[in-house]
């Protein structure tokens, strides 16, 4: 009987369809539509038709070419060495530019070389610097976040979880940066990472006694990404604070009772009562903060515009950049996809170190 | 356990609310900083931030920043744009997330299970990935307006609401309250032959209170705060939010007192409602997590 007055197609679908088909819209088309447009030479505004230009984008990001030279030598076959010491080798462009025995390395650049063994170097270039620059900022913040962040706000939950009075205050003002806008928050940390008069370089000074050298923090490419990385985690911390909160108030207070009869110590308690009992939060947290720090842009945008030298660029600011700044759409769209399929790689990858062992 | 004297537990309490208290004044200081610095004249905050008086109500204080803001660009504007934006997709995602959710709970129909998993794993594309293509179609997509038909939806109220209205997070927050309500209610309401519509409105609604509110905070902050979609899809005056109003400022001569006060007027109104209501908006992202 009861599947029979619940049984209903079309009222079923009349209430799923405005939601569904707006996600369908605005959520799912777009999504194959990065697919299929990363394929083609679409541009926001253009009077030429679009064209299919198969993997030409993705090949144009990651185009990438390894070259191994042997050091100059002189005539009587020493090797030429530079005031350093260091021998010296062909200039790349030769091999670069136009030279028709290496078409596959035609306009790449050098990323970084190694040694190998004797006095052969291999060059590793790539045809999309800046691209790559990016994929690699972006893949370090999240390592760098999700661990320090995820593990940071379970410290500040175990310490909000304690039965004091007024603890509701603290907690709220850990939870404070959540609700300011992240472009806000960007903007004040500008004063504080400032070189001249900048609020950090002033405490260093007074915690050194002055021994501290100031530094430019967003204007050296040594630190502007790690002051960025240092801002992000101080603003969404409280968030997962709050999540590891209501998984500490899941753990049933009757096992903290018998771990207490039986005289465990607290890192005892925390390590076989509280952390098992955590587990599911730990994987939510874990993946949510992943996702939060793949979208690394209005920080970058507001601080530091992807400088100085590029050390700032991330994946979303790059598909911004080409996207809406220069109008590619196509290029912005095959950056999306990589981002996607690093994005489920790396969920997949956290779904697997954190399956259920049987 | 080591045994607790009276002194040495006084003592822990003194550590223990000293930590407690450190960590506070970390989170609070560039807030402090802000809404300070917006009464002091541009030339007195930027020597100040090397000290403690950049924390201090100290120098020259007066509303100057404020009326010179007002007077560089049209606030009210930008803040009339920002609560109607954020307002209208409130509302509409209240009531179209929720209908949706009610169809997959209450209601049998073929295609069910496979909908929600499609809803559900769009969890997993972050919004980023698909900025630059939705750019695309939100300069083609067609619109019936006043004159006819407009192709395009660009520097509009709608390019910036209608996008957010469905979303797969708030769907599954509806889907999990509603599991829980009693399904007894809406049997008995059939039983008396209630239509889906009336018991939609009727039963299902008033009982929604606190996932509502929930769904309603989570999605004031991210319209509220969002920048990276406005600051794209408007470019006219006439539809800025209040986060890409801020370029006005960088226009020219920089003056960070102007600056200092904008921020606190678009900040301060948020943080009192938070402050308002603190437990709310801390069991809404507590609530994301029980289920997950």
């Amino acid at each position: 009987m009861a599947s029979k007055l619940t049984q209903s197609n079309r009222a079923g679908w009349l209430f799923a369809l405005p939601g569904f088909g707006l996600m369908v819209v605005f959520i799912i088309l777009p999504f194959f539509f990065a697919i299929s447009l990363s394929f083609t030479n679409q541009r926001l505004i253009s009077p030429n038709p679009t064209e299919w230009v198969g993997l030409a984008n993705y090949r144009q990001l990651l185009g990438m070419g390894m070259i191994t030279l042997d050091a100059v030598t002189d005539e009587s076959g020493q090797i030429v060495r530079d005031d350093t010491g260091a021998p010296t080798y062909p200039r790349l462009r030769e091999y670069t530019r136009n030279n028709p025995d290496y078409p596959h390395l035609d306009g790449m650049k050098q990323w970084f070389s190694f040694g190998r063994g004797g006095e052969a170097r291999t060059f590793v270039l790539a045809r999309d610097l800046v691209f790559l620059t990016a994929v690699k900022n972006t893949v370090v913040f999240v390592l760098v976040v999700a661990p320090v962040q995820g593990g940071l706000a379970l410290v500040l939950a175990l310490l909000i979880n304690q039965k004091l009075r007024g603890i509701n205050i603290y907690r709220t003002i850990y939870f404070m940066p959540v609700v300011v806008s992240i472009v806000v928050v960007s903007l004040l940390w500008r004063f504080i990472y400032d070189g001249n008069n900048g609020l950090l370089n002033n405490i260093l000074d007074f915690l050194s006694f002055g021994y501290f050298e100031p530094v430019n923090w967003l204007g050296n490419p040594k630190t502007a990404f790690g002051s960025i990385i240092g801002m992000s985690i101080w603003q969404a911390v409280g968030f997962h604070m709050v999540i590891w909160l209501s998984g500490l108030q899941t753990i049933s207070p009757t096992l903290y009772e018998a771990a207490e009869i039986e005289g465990s110590s607290k890192w005892q308690t925390f390590r076989y009562v509280t952390w098992p009992g955590l587990r599911n939060t730990a994987i939510l947290v874990l993946i949510v903060i992943t996702m939060q720090a793949f979208g690394l842009f209005a920080q970058i945008d507001v601080m530091t515009n992807g400088g100085p030298l590029d050390s700032t660029q991330t994946i979303v600011f790059q598909a911004v950049e080409r996207g809406y700044g220069k109008q590619d759409i196509s290029g912005g769209s095959a950056i999306s996809v990589l981002l996607f399929l690093i994005v489920l790689s790396i969920s997949l990858f956290q779904r697997w170190l954190t399956r259920e062992r049987t | 356990m080591a045994i607790v004297t009276p002194e040495n537990r006084g003592l822990r309490l003194v550590v223990r609310y000293t930590v407690l208290t450190i960590i506070a004044v970390i989170f609070c200081f560039p807030l402090v900083f802000m809404i300070m610095s917006s009464f002091k004249p541009s030339q007195q905050l930027l020597t100040d931030t090397g000290s403690l008086r950049a924390f201090l109500p100290v120098g020259d204080l007066s509303f100057d920043n404020y009326i010179e803001a007002f007077a560089r660009a049209p606030i009210g504007l930008f803040v009339f744009n920002s609560m109607f934006v954020t307002g209208t997709t409130v509302i509409l995602t209240l009531l179209i997330c929720s209908m949706t959710a009610f169809s997959f709970v209450y209601l049998k129909w073929r295609g069910r299970g496979l909908v929600l998993s499609i809803i559900l794993a769009t969890l997993i594309v972050p919004f980023e990935t698909i900025v630059i293509p939705l750019l695309l179609l939100a300069s083609k997509l067609p619109w019936l307006g006043l004159h006819g038909i407009e192709w395009g939806w660009l520097n509009s109220y709608r390019v910036q609401i209608i996008p957010f209205v469905a979303d797969g997070l708030t769907i599954f927050l509806f889907v999990q309250y509603f599991k829980d309500l009693p399904g007894e209610l809406i049997e008995a309401a059939r039983v008396e032959g209630a239509s889906w519509p009336q018991i939609y409105r009727r039963i299902v609604m008033p009982l929604s209170g606190p996932v509502m509110a929930t769904a309603a905070i989570l999605k004031f902050l991210a319209m509220y705060n969002s920048y990276l979609w406005p600051l794209m899809v408007v470019q006219k005056e006439q539809y800025r939010p209040v986060m890409v109003g801020l370029q006005y400022f960088f226009q020219l001569n920089i003056a960070w007192g102007e600056i200092m006060a904008y921020l606190s007027l678009i900040t301060v109104p948020v943080l009192a409602f938070y402050l308002l209501l603190q437990r709310a908006f801390i069991a809404s992202i507590a609530s994301t997590g029980v289920k997950g």
